[in-house]
């Protein structure tokens, strides 16, 4: 049962990746009528997640499971919005562009605001100099977020200098390095799935 | 009970009024410390103020409300410095949530520099898809965008007439809080060798050094510091400049706490106590 | 404005956690969860369904259209567990795209692009010491990061010179990180001392 994805993948995936290289104006137009389609179906693929979310709250509202009422909040907030969003459209002035503005952004915004407090207490609590390496770590944390704000100027005048040599050498070498890993990485993960020798994206059979 | 365990006993809760107090302080009694450009930032602003009055440029708006904080004044600074220097804008997002943020940045800047839509800039609303929109948008821009946000055909609208591709485009500008950035970079730049700007959180801003030195990207405009770095080059008072006095101190507030825990270990080792240091774990006790 | 207030009310909730889990917090957890849900439901309707779907098909009557429909359609089957093996063929499509799209663009533009620059001439003076600096730091983190061959001899010198590389980059990183995170509370509280409360000027 798998055998016809497998190909699907493998002819979908050598043909994207071979079509890059061909300029003729015809494969190119293959090339975009095959993107196109990909787009229409990630888009359905974010609606599956919508369509779980509902499965798992639902099911809590069911069988009357702990925090239920919460779940009701849940399901009724995503039928309003959807509703009102295909029927109104979701244009600033819309009612969902302004629920948007009242609940989604607020809401979203706060929910990572809180991330500056376990930050705080976080580095208080656990960032310690136990090794060479850890106080390297921590003496490079702490020049850095002083000499990156305004008052780094003021503490010295040559800490703003310090933070860009930082930044510009010892840190540009390790993420170049970083970035050369990954790409290798994603290559040769992307030509495991193109070849059908990766299938766990499949799911169990 | 020693200090050193006293000093890492203390309620978490203490540490987050600490940090409040850190915020709240310098906002409502401001130090106005100086803000000094740095030149990543410089060389972003001086790649865009070096392109002609008409010059199309294609803006990705690619963040949604959680990054707001550090990216919506981003936007609008860039956006105010394009509209002055009357470059037409052609906006976008990859980000289903970032709809409404692209929009109010769009109307903010227009409404502070007078850009009246279709003729100063295009709202081209939201597509699903990243690598496929940017290579799409790349082969054949109305493939992927037939109409623009508000339903208007791309060949009505003055700012999208004749355009098709990043070949049509003086730049590209990437305002993103995640590895759209990354794609940029390879399918925009690195295909279609469009000339990039990356405005990024601080999160990710050390992650782009390396195409800062490969000239992959022009310039790198980092967080809320950064931002409020370009506000003072386009000389602009924006929520990103009036918030570094409190950037700064909080961020003394954090240095010191490191600091404070480190010498508390210090000493306990010192008198032969075991302390260890809690372990951060959740925030519910 | 009745909205500012609802806005207020709401980012005090989420703060409300910071005391204690609390009725509050999880009201506004879960109201976040569905109105965020449904704002990307919508979304999708409006942005691609409608112009790249439903337009071509209806008003350009352009029936290849009916081609991603389908696929999309099987995506959906997945929600049930008897549909797991119609999803499959879209899941392979997408996925066998997202591959094929990744091959040349990591290659190009973070293997390729990032080796040219790599084996550039080193300046003279200052500028060349810091170019030796970053291809010594390139080749020893690298050399970390080969696992195949255990760090021993010249390898384990190289590999212990990339971890104090490494360090300094994510020392540099976490204190962005900070500076990350500081900032989005600081425009939460513009908000409710300026927005909410006045306090502050607009």
């Amino acid at each position: 049962m798998r055998r016809g994805p497998l190909l699907v993948t493998f002819l979908s995936g050598a043909a994207v990746a071979a079509l890059f290289f061909i300029p003729n104006y015809k494969a190119q137009a293959v090339n975009n009528k095959l993107l196109e389609w990909t787009l229409v179906v990630y888009a359905f693929a974010l609606i599956l997640g919508s369509m779980s979310l509902w499965n798992s709250h639902a099911r809590k509202l069911k069988v009357r499971a702990e925090g239920w009422p919460f779940s009701l909040v849940t399901l009724v907030s995503l039928v309003v919005i959807t509703v009102l969003g295909i029927w109104k459209g979701v244009d600033e002035g819309s009612p969902v562009g302004r629920i948007y503005n009242t609940v989604n952004s607020p809401l979203a915004s706060t929910m990572f605001a809180l991330l500056a407090f376990v930050i705080a207490s976080a580095a208080f609590r656990a960032f310690r100099a136990r090794s060479v390496e850890a106080t390297l770590l921590l003496i490079t944390a702490i020049v850095m977020m002083i000499g990156r704000v305004s008052i780094g100027p003021i503490i010295s005048p040559h800490l703003p200098g310090i933070t860009e040599w930082l930044l510009d050498v010892p840190n540009l070498a390790a993420k170049r390095a970083i970035a050369i890993g990954v790409g290798l990485g994603a290559v040769s993960t992307a030509l495991k799935i193109i070849l059908g020798i990766e299938r766990s994206y499949l799911g169990r059979s | 009970m020693t200090w050193a365990r006293k000093v890492l006993s203390i309620d978490r809760r203490y540490i987050f009024l600490l940090v409040a107090a850190g915020v709240v302080l310098p906002l409502l009694r401001p130090l106005n410390l100086p803000i000094t450009v740095t030149p990543r930032v410089q060389a972003a602003y001086d790649a865009i103020d070096a392109l002609p009055p008409g010059s199309k440029v294609l803006l990705s708006m690619d963040y949604e409300p959680d990054i707001m904080a550090e990216l919506f004044p981003m936007s609008v600074a860039v956006l105010r410095h394009c509209f002055k220097k009357h470059l037409q804008v052609i906006a976008m997002t990859l980000y289903p949530a970032g709809t409404g943020l692209g929009q109010q940045a769009l109307h903010t800047a227009a409404k502070a520099e007078g850009a009246v839509l279709n003729k100063d800039y295009a709202w081209l609303g939201y597509k699903s898809g990243f690598q496929v929109v940017m290579i799409g948008i790349g082969e054949n821009l109305r493939g992927m965008y037939p109409v623009d946000f508000y339903g208007t055909p791309l060949d009505s609208i003055p700012v999208t007439r004749g355009v098709n591709s990043y070949r049509q485009m003086a730049m590209v500008i990437n305002l993103s809080g995640s590895s759209a950035t990354d794609y940029w970079i390879q399918f925009a730049q690195g295909r279609f060798h469009a000339p990039l700007v990356v405005g990024c959180t601080a999160v990710m801003a050390t992650d782009y050094y390396p195409y800062l030195s490969s000239k992959q990207i022009l310039g790198l405009v980092g967080g809320m510091k950064g931002a409020a770095e370009y506000e003072r080059l386009i000389g602009i008072l924006g929520d990103a400049r009036r918030g570094m006095d409190a950037q700064s101190l909080v961020h003394v507030i954090v240095a010191l706490l490191v600091i404070l825990g480190n010498l508390a270990l210090f000493v306990s080792k010192r008198a032969g106590e075991d302390l260890g240091g809690r372990p951060a774990g959740s925030m519910t006790r | 404005m009745i909205e500012t207030w609802i806005a207020a009310f709401l980012t005090l909730c989420v703060f409300s956690f910071l005391y204690r889990e609390n009725p509050f917090y999880r009201f506004a957890e879960h109201l976040f969860v569905g109105s965020a849900a449904g704002y990307l439901l919508a979304v999708q309707w409006n942005s691609v369904l409608i112009p790249n779907v439903w337009t071509p098909l209806v008003h350009g009557k352009d029936l290849v259209v009916l081609i991603p429909l389908a696929l999309g359609l099987m995506m959906l089957a997945r929600i049930w567990s008897k549909g797991a093996g119609i999803a499959r063929w879209s899941i392979a499509f997408y996925v066998g795209i997202y591959s094929g799209v990744a091959i040349p663009g990591y290659m190009q533009a973070q293997i390729f692009a990032q080796l040219a620059d790599a084996a550039k001439p080193w300046p003279a003076g200052f500028a060349g010491v810091n170019a030796a600096l970053v291809f010594i730091g390139l080749i020893t983190v690298l050399a970390y990061f080969f696992f195949s061959l255990p760090h021993r001899g010249i390898h384990g010198i190289g590999a212990r010179i990339g971890i104090y590389f490494l360090m300094v980059a994510f020392g540099a990183s976490f204190g962005y990180t900070v500076m990350a995170r500081v900032s989005l509370l600081i425009s939460r509280v513009q908000f409710l001392l300026r927005d909410w409360l006045h306090i502050l000027p607009s």
